[in-house]
């Protein structure tokens, strides 16, 4: 046998070989199951998540609305009292 | 605006009232059949999406308005608008990651409705950041930015019924059986009787400031 055959020969063999021990390792991992739970993501907690998120966002924002026109009215309330009290001077 | 602001106690009961009773409605409305219990969030999900696109419309005609006459009332409507765009749009996109999560298996999609939600809900924060950041002027600027976005609400709408995707299409609302649509149509009155509140509340906000500036320009005079 020439050495370049030589050289395929042995490298094939080295694949195959590969291939078998791969072939062996992943046909031997699996086990057969005995007891599965049902497995599920509960949607309860997402649930009152979901409201949570909208009742704390709804009530945040009409409060702090109300505050800054609280604010805005009292200053206006002022400065047109200070307006005001300019004009009578 | 007097008048309008006459209303704000009313609407604010009635959403309230309706608030109180929508989740024992939500509570009795009986379970959908692949989703079971997630489904519910549909009664608060939907509604909130439906104060966006509310929003976002009246956004974008108090804009054009703004940019056809120049009325300052109009640009009071559109700011108000565009922030009620963003408040009830946040709901929207946090309300669903947990319903999808639960009925995909995966917390966002980047499916045609989805992304386009997220641009529109983007668009409206940055109306609000040019308002905040943009200096005199930018008013008209934002106007168009505003249009824009209200221009998006009608392919978000339809974009589920012409492209393939994972969101349900707009025939769930139109097929709800009776019991599931009652929860569902308090849920919806309620959400906009809110809308209207907060938004009378926000235009006077609105106005306010813009009396508050006028009133301090007179004062330096």
């Amino acid at each position: 046998m020439s050495g370049f055959k030589r050289v395929m020969t042995a490298g094939v063999m080295v694949i195959v070989a590969s291939a078998a021990a791969l072939l062996a390792q992943t046909t031997s991992g699996f086990e057969p199951a005995t007891n599965i739970g049902k497995e599920s993501l509960p949607a309860g907690p997402l649930v009152y998540t979901a409201y949570a998120i909208v009742w704390l966002v709804l009530i945040g924002y009409v409060f702090m609305l109300w505050r800054r026109l609280d604010r805005v009215e009292k200053e206006l309330r002022e400065v047109a009292a200070r307006i005001g009290s300019g004009k009578r001077s | 605006m007097k008048t309008a602001n006459r209303f704000v106690p009313f609407l604010m009961l009635g959403a309230a009232v309706m608030f109180a009773r929508a989740p024992f409605m939500i509570h009795d409305a009986p379970m959908e059949s692949t989703m079971g219990l997630i489904q519910k969030i549909f009664y608060f999900h939907v509604p909130a999406a439906s104060a966006t696109f509310l929003a976002a419309a009246v956004c974008g005609i108090a804009s054009a308005l703004f940019l056809w006459r120049r009325n300052p009332a109009a640009d009071h409507v559109a700011v108000s608008a565009a922030e009620l765009a963003v408040v009830f749009g946040i709901i929207v996109l946090a309300t669903g990651p947990l319903w999808a999560r639960k009925a995909w298996g995966i917390w966002w999609q980047w499916d045609v409705r989805l992304t386009m939600t997220l641009v529109m809900w983007m668009v409206f924060v940055a109306y609000l950041l040019l308002r905040r950041f943009g200096g005199p002027g930018s008013e008209v600027l934002a106007a168009a930015v505003g249009l824009f976005g209200m221009a998006l609400v009608p392919f978000i709408y339809i974009s589920v019924n012409y492209w393939r995707t994972i969101h349900p299409t707009t025939n769930v609302v139109p097929s709800l059986p009776p019991e599931m649509a009652a929860p569902f149509w308090w849920s919806m009155l309620a959400f906009v009787l809110l809308f209207a509140a907060i938004l009378i509340v926000r235009v006077r906000l609105e106005s306010s400031r813009a009396a508050l500036e006028d009133a301090y320009a007179a004062l330096e005079d």
